[in-house]
């Protein structure tokens, strides 16, 4: 409960008298303006210029990330399908021909115009198979193009690897392969 | 074809289609200007994508308006919806007939004057300016009845309250030239000005001016008076159900009808188509090259009121209604007529053309508006002073 005698009611202030007049906060507007008629323009002429990357955690495009085997790094244990605010991760699981996992995903699309870039895939992934990229000019002539199945997903990872390293490379499982331990340390940290 | 020429009549035909022809072109060009001075003022560069520098911009833009699909609402009033464009780009462009554009002609040299660089010249001279620019107030009106949509109304009533109580001090204003110069045609208004001595009637009466100026910026419904077309309360106003050419239409005449307003400025106070001193743009130079200095100097000056049209669009905040209203009634309208009534005094004295007495009076004015308004005290919102006072508690230690 506020009380009366704390409420402090403060009156508008009057115009001062250029106020009044008008014409002199005019002149002093134009000048304001007709100074910036010969500053430096700020525009970043888009397709030619790029802005250089300003912060590392930026949330573009999707990658699934290559093991240093070279074997897609994706578990297919569901967790960013999970997480997804958005619904847009798909995923079809197979039994894994490798002996140091159980699955693999035989099918991974993800609906590039569904997902609202939130990141909760990434931090829900148990192995960061799925990372966010800096690359954020991504078109497409139709709706269908946009969903980005497994060989997309891992071509972004071709591209963009040199820009934003994996952040754990060694983690590649968890069939009993001990990086569990070391991921938990470094994952912390993240945006 | 020279003695064609000599005949005023067709010499009026052919410089009408000229002008209407390079109007046209200028018009489309400051749409290009609008939007690259305004990326200017904001340090951005504007359209530079079609053509060098964005120079066809303008042609994209017209091509745009003429292939965009023409919608016409189910619950207009057809006849009048239709009817209010032209309205608009036609009263925009009639007032070009009557600026005096390069004054006397000799075509053939042989020192006998054969035509008037102007389309018209009735005798009734300045009025008929006035009566277009206040013609022009409907197609705004028509645009904004015929949409059958509460805001286009809305437009379409601040656009007429606006325009009644711009109109006085505008008249006024002229009426302060006109008995300054004894003339009422626009040429003569111009050589008036010549006559005294190189002495534009913008040394004689600066106030009337800056009043003039304003009500222009009025009667154009441009910023800082745009309210009939404000975005953020009337969602576009009066145009908002115009679409493709018809909303072309209404955008070449706003700028054409700026062109008009820049011009009757410039003739009635900037001296028109003179400049002091300089040999080729006196009233005895009629040859035909001094007719195109004339002409080009007159564009120049036409091109200068242009930037600072849009300079002052891109600079201030628009009006709110009662400010609009308190400014011209309160403001301008006293001040305009106390320099009106001035002027008539200098006149019957004898005194109408001597810089002394003008600025003087002017002086004057300008003093009393001071004072006036040292006295007076003004809130910075609209807050109206018929409501209870406030009274202001302080707790105990405040300071
Ligand atoms: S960024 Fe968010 S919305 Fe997009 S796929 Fe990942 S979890 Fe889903
Ligand atoms: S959370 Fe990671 S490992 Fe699991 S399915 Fe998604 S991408 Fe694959």
């Amino acid at each position: 409960m506020i009380e009366e005698k704390d409420i402090i009611i403060v009156d508008e202030p009057d115009l001062s008298t250029t106020e009044k007049l008008y014409l002199p906060q005019v002149v002093q507007g134009l000048r304001t303006t007709f100074k910036h008629l010969f500053k430096k323009n700020i525009t970043v002429q888009y397709p030619e210029v790029k802005r250089e990357q300003r912060v590392e955690n930026y949330r573009g495009v999707h990658r699934l990330n290559r093991d240093e085997k070279d074997r897609v790094a994706c578990v297919a244990c569901f967790m960013c399908q999970t997480a997804c605010p958005a619904n847009c991760i798909h995923i079809v699981a197979g039994e894994s021909p490798w002996e140091d996992r159980e699955k693999y995903p035989v099918q991974f699309d993800l609906d590039e115009l569904r997902c609202i870039y939130c990141g909760m895939c990434e931090e829900a992934c148990p192995v960061d198979a799925i990372e966010l990229t800096p690359e954020y000019d991504i078109v497409g002539r139709s709706r269908e193009e946009m969903v980005f199945d497994k060989e997309k997903l891992l071509a972004v990872f071709e591209r963009t690897k040199d820009v934003k390293p994996r952040k754990n490379p060694r983690i590649t499982g968890y069939a009993g392969t001990g990086d569990r331990e070391q991921s938990s340390g470094n994952t912390e940290g993240e945006g | 074809m020279l003695e064609l020429l000599k005949d005023q009549f067709t010499f009026s035909v052919i410089l009408a289609l000229v002008i209407v022809g390079i109007l046209n072109g200028a018009v489309a060009y400051c749409i290009y200007f609008e939007r690259k001075i305004s990326a200017w003022l904001q340090d951005r560069v504007g359209p530079n994508r079609v053509g060098p520098l964005g120079l066809l911009q303008p042609l994209a833009d017209g091509g745009k308006f003429v292939l965009k699909e023409d919608i016409i609402p189910a619950n207009v009033d057809k006849p009048l919806f239709l009817f209010a464009p032209f309205m608009a780009l036609v009263l925009g462009f009639i007032g070009f007939a009557i600026l005096p554009w390069g004054g006397s002609v000799d075509l053939d040299g042989d020192g006998v004057v054969d035509v008037i660089a102007q389309v018209a010249d009735p005798g009734i001279g300045i009025l008929y300016l006035l009566g277009i620019g206040g013609l022009a107030v409907y197609g705004v009106v028509l645009g904004g009845w015929a949409n059958n949509n509460k805001y286009a109304y809305f437009a379409a009533m601040r656009a007429t309250a606006q325009m009644l109580s711009y109109e006085i001090p505008m008249g006024l204003c002229i009426l302060i030239v006109v008995l300054t110069a004894g003339q009422i045609r626009l040429e003569e208004i111009v050589l008036a000005q010549v006559g005294n001595g190189n002495i534009w009637n913008i040394c004689l009466h600066p106030v009337a001016f800056i009043i003039l100026l304003t009500t222009v910026f009025a009667e154009t419904n441009r910023t800082p008076f745009d309210l009939a077309e404000a975005e953020q309360e009337l969602i576009g106003g009066y145009h908002t159900e115009y679409g493709a050419l018809k909303f072309g239409m209404f955008f070449l005449g706003e700028y054409a009808h700026m062109i008009t307003g820049s011009g009757m400025v410039i003739v009635l106070f900037l001296g028109g188509w003179h400049l002091p001193w300089i040999p080729g743009l006196q009233p005895e130079d009629v040859s035909i090259g001094a007719m195109l200095l004339k002409m080009s100097v007159f564009g120049a000056k036409i091109a200068v009121f242009l930037f600072f049209f849009m300079w002052v669009r891109w600079t201030l905040p628009r009006f709110r209604f009662d400010q609009l209203m308190r400014l011209s009634w309160k403001g301008l309208m006293p001040i305009s007529l106390a320099l009106m009534c001035y002027t008539s005094v200098l006149v019957y004295a004898g005194k109408a053309t001597s810089l002394a007495w003008c600025l003087g009076g002017e002086l004057g004015v300008v003093f009393i508006v001071l004072a006036i308004n040292a006295m007076r005290t003004a809130p910075i919102t609209g807050r109206q002073r018929n409501m209870p006072a406030i009274t202001v508690h302080k707790p105990a230690g405040a300071p």
